[in-house]
């Protein structure tokens, strides 16, 4: 059967290069960077490497770069190091579209007295950076904003949020998840202190990541052990997945324009595609502020996990924020937070193109889609219920 | 996965005798049956369901299970029996089960008020 991945958003394949340089360092250059020997220096020279490759891509400094087993925990190792490193309770400011790895952290920290602020979105999933200077108290700590949404990638006005912490102060962090490999990353000219990435969103491994920690910034570990990633991240490092993170950075950085435009020219062949041939479609998140990738729809009527089972018995893989496959039987927080309906929020689906898209794998999306829409439709009592409506003159309800 | 794909038994019944409605949008999934009785049995039975590929194929489980039998063996359906005729389902979509055979014994509760009504 044809298989078409549009769920880039979740993980991305290993880029052959990365894999061929990840399979040398299994299985030849296989030693423990704290060796004094050889083999341990070769692998120590990689990894340095692997740190200045990292750190270009984010406008950094080697010395600033500290290897994590991911997204999760460098979101983790910045927030609660931030605040067990401030020594006594405090305030922390976020938003409501934060990634699960930063709400549930702010979470945690309310259980040990912190008290956290999550700031309200617009329609589009934005923040007003005004927003931020009002939330500031003299005990704020730590500001946390993600730089792009992994549901419906909208992009935050980091840099003015950065200008008013700087001015105030206060410590920023940024979950840039999925940001990196789409929008060029300066930590600079974004006003950041700690920024979160991950390799397997950008054609590396999975399991590893990174935090950027600005110099002069006090960070408690998460973890005790040797004095591995200067004390701030004890145990042997990943070498395999560090190296890997570095050459699929290098390659991110390289890359940049021509896999924007690519992914761009794809995701507006889908929308545009799916909007001629579908009716009642609502294409959630920022018109223009959103990442390259990204397509988050609401198929009015319809709940989002029937239309990816569907899509996925066509070889199509997509995927929705939706009740059911979380166990939560909630709507994404992110959809309600933008101030959808509980209705239109379960009919959403997330297509994520990649840098291989090609126009035939829209294609064939556009050929099968509407029809699995269609069959759905036709038995959603919410569609022949508005039907009726608009028959009897009145105005179709919200739900 | 089967009653996913190729639904039994979907749409409405013109004049139906009994009409059950349970859910909304809010707890993610909405479903309507419509049944029609002659002596005492389940004569014919349409669904329509707004939910997750579970809830769409315990709907049609349901529909499956009671066409033909008497109101009495339709409402002791409960919602394991119907998971268990589906081979089991995963524990966070139970919740799509219990709709669907709430949704079935509505539309009997709903055909027998009418039937005392008219008496």
């Amino acid at each position: 059967m044809r298989e078409v991945y549009l769920d880039h958003a979740a993980t991305t394949p290993v880029h052959p290069e990365v894999a061929e340089l990840i399979q040398e360092y299994l299985v030849r250059t296989y030693g423990n960077p704290s060796s004094l020997h050889r083999f341990g220096r070769r692998a120590r020279a990689a990894l340095e490497e692997a740190r200045e490759q990292v750190a270009e891509a984010l406008g950094a400094e080697p010395e600033e770069i500290v290897f994590t087993s991911g997204g999760t925990e460098a979101d983790n190792l910045a927030i609660r190091g931030a605040a067990l490193a401030h020594g006594r309770p405090g305030h922390i400011i976020t938003t409501r579209v934060e990634h699960h790895a930063v709400l549930h952290t702010c979470e945690a920290l309310e259980e040990t007295g912190f008290e956290v602020t999550y700031l309200p979105v617009d329609r589009h999933g934005r923040i007003a950076p005004e927003q931020v200077a009002e939330a500031i108290r003299p005990d704020t700590v730590l500001v946390t904003v993600m730089l792009a949404n992994n549901e419906v990638g909208t992009v935050q006005p980091l840099a003015a949020v950065g200008e008013i912490c700087r001015e105030r102060g206060v410590l920023l962090h940024s979950d840039a998840v999925q940001a990196l490999g789409q929008l060029p990353i300066d930590v600079g000219q974004l006003g950041v202190d700690l920024l979160s990435v991950s390799g397997h969103k950008i054609y590396g491994p999975k399991g590893i990541g990174a935090l950027y920690v600005r110099r002069g910034v006090r960070l408690s570990p998460l973890m005790y052990g040797g004095g591995h990633e200067r004390r701030r991240r004890p145990g042997t490092e990943n070498v395999p997945g560090i190296v890997g993170l570095g050459k699929a950075c290098e390659l991110a950085v390289r890359e940049l324009a021509a896999r924007a435009r690519t992914m761009r020219e794809m995701r507006d062949r889908l929308v545009e595609g799916i909007q001629a041939r579908i009716a009642e479609v609502v294409l959630n998140g920022h018109p223009t502020e959103r990442l390259p990738n990204n397509a988050n729809l609401c198929f009015r009527y319809v709940e989002g996990e029937s239309i990816l089972l569907g899509l996925d018995s066509k070889g199509i893989a997509a995927s929705s924020g939706s009740a059911c496959t979380s166990g939560a039987l909630e709507p994404s927080h992110v959809l309600m937070a933008m101030g959808l309906s509980h209705e239109l929020a379960q009919g959403s689906v997330r297509f994520s193109v990649g840098r291989l898209t090609r126009a035939e794998d829209i294609d064939y999306v556009l050929e099968v889609l509407p029809p699995i829409v269609e069959r759905l439709r036709n038995m959603s009592p919410l569609y022949a219920e508005r039907g009726r409506a608009r028959q009897a003159g009145s105005p179709p309800g919200e739900g | 996965m089967d009653h996913f794909f190729n639904p039994r038994n979907v749409g409405e019944l013109p004049n139906p005798d009994g009409v059950g409605r349970v859910g909304n949008p809010v707890c993610g999934d909405v479903m309507k049956m419509e049944i029609k009785v002659a002596d005492g049995r389940i004569a014919d039975i349409k669904f329509m369901t707004f939910g997750c590929g579970a809830a769409i194929a315990t709907s049609s489980m349901v529909t499956e299970m009671v066409k033909g039998k008497t109101l009495e063996e339709a409402m002791a359906v409960t919602n394991r029996t119907v998971a268990e005729a589906l081979g089991g389902l995963p524990r966070a979509k139970l919740h799509c089960s219990n709709l669907a055979a709430d949704a079935l014994h509505r539309a009997i509760e709903d055909y027998r008020s009418k039937a005392a009504g008219s008496q």
